[in-house]
């Protein structure tokens, strides 16, 4: 048996402790920013400890915003992401369970060429095509609106693999019982399929709503128009809007509530998220 | 490529169920990356559409490849790459290995260790730019305490320990659950013959251990790469903006700013273009690999 040494335990538990602290500090430091009032920013050291205003600050930024820098309130922001986050990832999911049916289950014309067609997004991110990606989306008029948002960014081929590869499992005989029961293609996808697929929806649920949450680059080209701003685009416009230091404590209350849902959402579900993390990337 | 054994037959229905992942595939994927490769070849014209675009082959690339800002931003990419991925990877891997012994407590270390992933890079960027500010930062007035002047607004060198930090940091969850993925692969009666050989705790990792692990560090070396690359354009954007003097102007935001703020098409359709290849080598190499892995 390998030894079991007792210093060597404690020395672990001492790094990883370290770890952790690492790993947190970031987030602690924001949250006990986001409680202060402002004049706790204008010298010497940030705080460590919480101060008065958790509240104040909230509420501030939630429903009132701060007009002059041209941040609106925040609640509405929530709401974009929210709308966003959803619309990109139930998109992508029913798209992608649906080309991988047809990949799957059906022999046709050009069947390899439509697969490498959605292999190529993976060769082609938003980052590396910005400005003919924007011309694009500006001729068809879909600037400053959610369908803008979401539907250029819900192709997906790590889904439509996933899928794939999860169908290729299903037992042949499955399909041949729903058949020989006289069961179309539809009522077979929908009946059989669907609900065993549930696992793998769930686990590529909770990836895809963190990368829709995420988006950063995407909204800020697109929307011009204040009521639709995205909370993690919104925060750029804080930080670095006007001449004079940021306003640290309302900056930090708006960081603290935008990292807040897909954080809540990995600590729910963190065995999905695993399951669905190192399933498409495979 | 495979189906199933026995297929549904039907004339259309195939071309139903692809198409709304086809059309949107074309429309916003395809349509877009082939205008970036028709636009690198040519001189833009101007606004008023009395000089039309005309074609000048090579030349966007020959110019951009003989600009210092460019050849800049490509060193700074590297720089900043390789710093995030060895930074992230180490500590992931330090980390993996320490929760790795662990019985009791494997799942609650991994439950804090799990959950940065889900903040966005934006956000991370600010998280760590606020610690660091120069005047009201923990960490500069720690520094200060041991002689070292902190100020990412004027040095190039704190500007780029800032994003590397702040990429690393986010990038940490996930390295983290792959390296414990691949420690917990390995069978434990290798590391107990080794033990019995008298091979103590560093040799065994060394030897046994590390090498086991080389499919998943070259995996994830391939996957940091490629984050550090394309997905990090919010972490500049939100701190340093590229400056102090170009210092972390990496491809993916100078790309931006040429095609936005400097109005200069040509340019950034060529840029775009050789992302675009940069991008597809390092898919193709990760997937060459993992279909090698299938294979064992």
């Amino acid at each position: 048996m390998v030894e079991n040494n007792r210093w060597g335990n404690l020395f672990a538990h001492l790094v990883l402790i370290l770890g952790v602290a690492i790993v947190v500090f970031p987030v602690y430091v924001a949250v006990i920013a986001s409680t202060h009032p402002s004049g706790t920013f204008l010298r010497g050291v940030m705080p460590l400890l919480p101060g008065p205003n958790a509240l104040e600050n909230y509420r501030t930024v939630i429903f009132e915003g701060r007009s002059r820098a041209g941040t609106p309130p925040i609640g509405g922001m929530l709401w974009n992401s929210f709308v966003m986050a959803m619309a990109i990832t139930i998109g992508k999911l029913s798209i992608s369970i649906l080309s991988a049916f047809a990949i799957v289950y059906f022999r046709f014309p050009f069947r390899i060429f439509f697969f490498w067609v959605i292999f190529l997004t993976l060769m082609l991110p938003v980052e590396v095509r910005i400005v003919p990606t924007f011309e694009v989306v500006a001729n068809l008029g879909m600037l400053n609106s959610f369908a803008g948002l979401s539907i250029p960014l819900i192709a997906s081929a790590t889904a439509t693999f996933l899928f794939r590869q999860f169908f290729m499992t299903v037992p042949e005989e499955l399909m041949e019982a729903a058949r020989v029961d006289g069961a179309g293609p539809m009522k077979f996808f929908k009946d059989i399929l669907l609900p065993l697929s549930i696992t793998n929806i769930a686990a590529l649920f909770v990836i895809m709503f963190i990368y829709g949450w995420n988006q950063y680059l995407w909204p800020l080209l697109i929307t011009t128009e204040q009521e639709y701003y995205t909370i993690v685009m919104g925060i750029q416009r804080m930080v670095t809007g006007g001449d004079s230091e940021p306003l640290w404590h309302l900056v930090m209350a708006t960081v603290t509530l935008a990292a807040l849902p897909p954080i809540l959402v990995i600590l729910f579900m963190q065995r999905l998220f695993v399951k669905g993390l190192t399933e498409t990337e495979k | 490529m495979q189906t199933k054994r026995t297929t549904f037959s039907n004339r259309w229905l195939p071309y139903a169920l692809l198409a709304p992942q086809v059309i949107v595939t074309l429309v916003f994927f395809i349509w877009p990356a082939s205008q970036a490769l028709i636009q690198s070849v040519y001189r833009q014209g101007d606004a008023f559409g009395v000089r039309p675009p005309t074609f000048v082959g090579w030349r966007n690339f020959e110019t951009l490849l003989a600009e210092p800002q460019y050849l800049g931003s490509l060193k700074a990419t590297f720089i900043f790459a390789l710093g995030t991925t060895i930074l992230s990877m180490g500590v992931a891997l330090l980390f993996a290995v320490m929760v790795n012994r662990m019985i009791r407590s494997r799942d609650a270390y991994t439950t804090f260790m799990v959950w940065p992933y889900a903040v966005a890079p934006a956000i991370a960027g600010v998280l760590w730019w606020f610690i660091f500010n120069p005047n009201i930062g923990i960490l500069p007035y720690v520094l200060e305490g041991i002689g070292y002047d902190w100020n990412h607004r004027a040095s190039s060198t704190d500007a780029m320990l800032l994003i590397i930090i702040a990429a690393a940091w986010k990038q940490i969850s996930y390295n983290f659950l792959f390296f414990l993925a691949g420690l917990q692969s390995i069978p434990h009666s290798l590391i107990e013959a080794a033990a019995i050989d008298g091979a103590g705790r560093m040799k065994r990792f060394w030897t046994i251990v590390f090498p086991l692990l080389s499919p998943v560090t070259f995996f994830l070396m391939v996957v940091n790469i490629v984050y550090a690359m394309f997905d990090t354009f919010g972490v500049i954007h939100a701190t340093t903006e590229g400056g102090p003097s170009q210092a972390t102007n990496i491809l993916v935001y100078k790309v931006f700013r040429d095609g936005f703020v400097n109005l200069n098409t040509g340019s950034s359709a060529a840029q775009s273009v050789i992302l675009m290849a940069i991008v597809i080598v390092l898919t193709v190499i990760q997937f060459r690999y993992i279909e090698r892995r299938v294979n064992y």
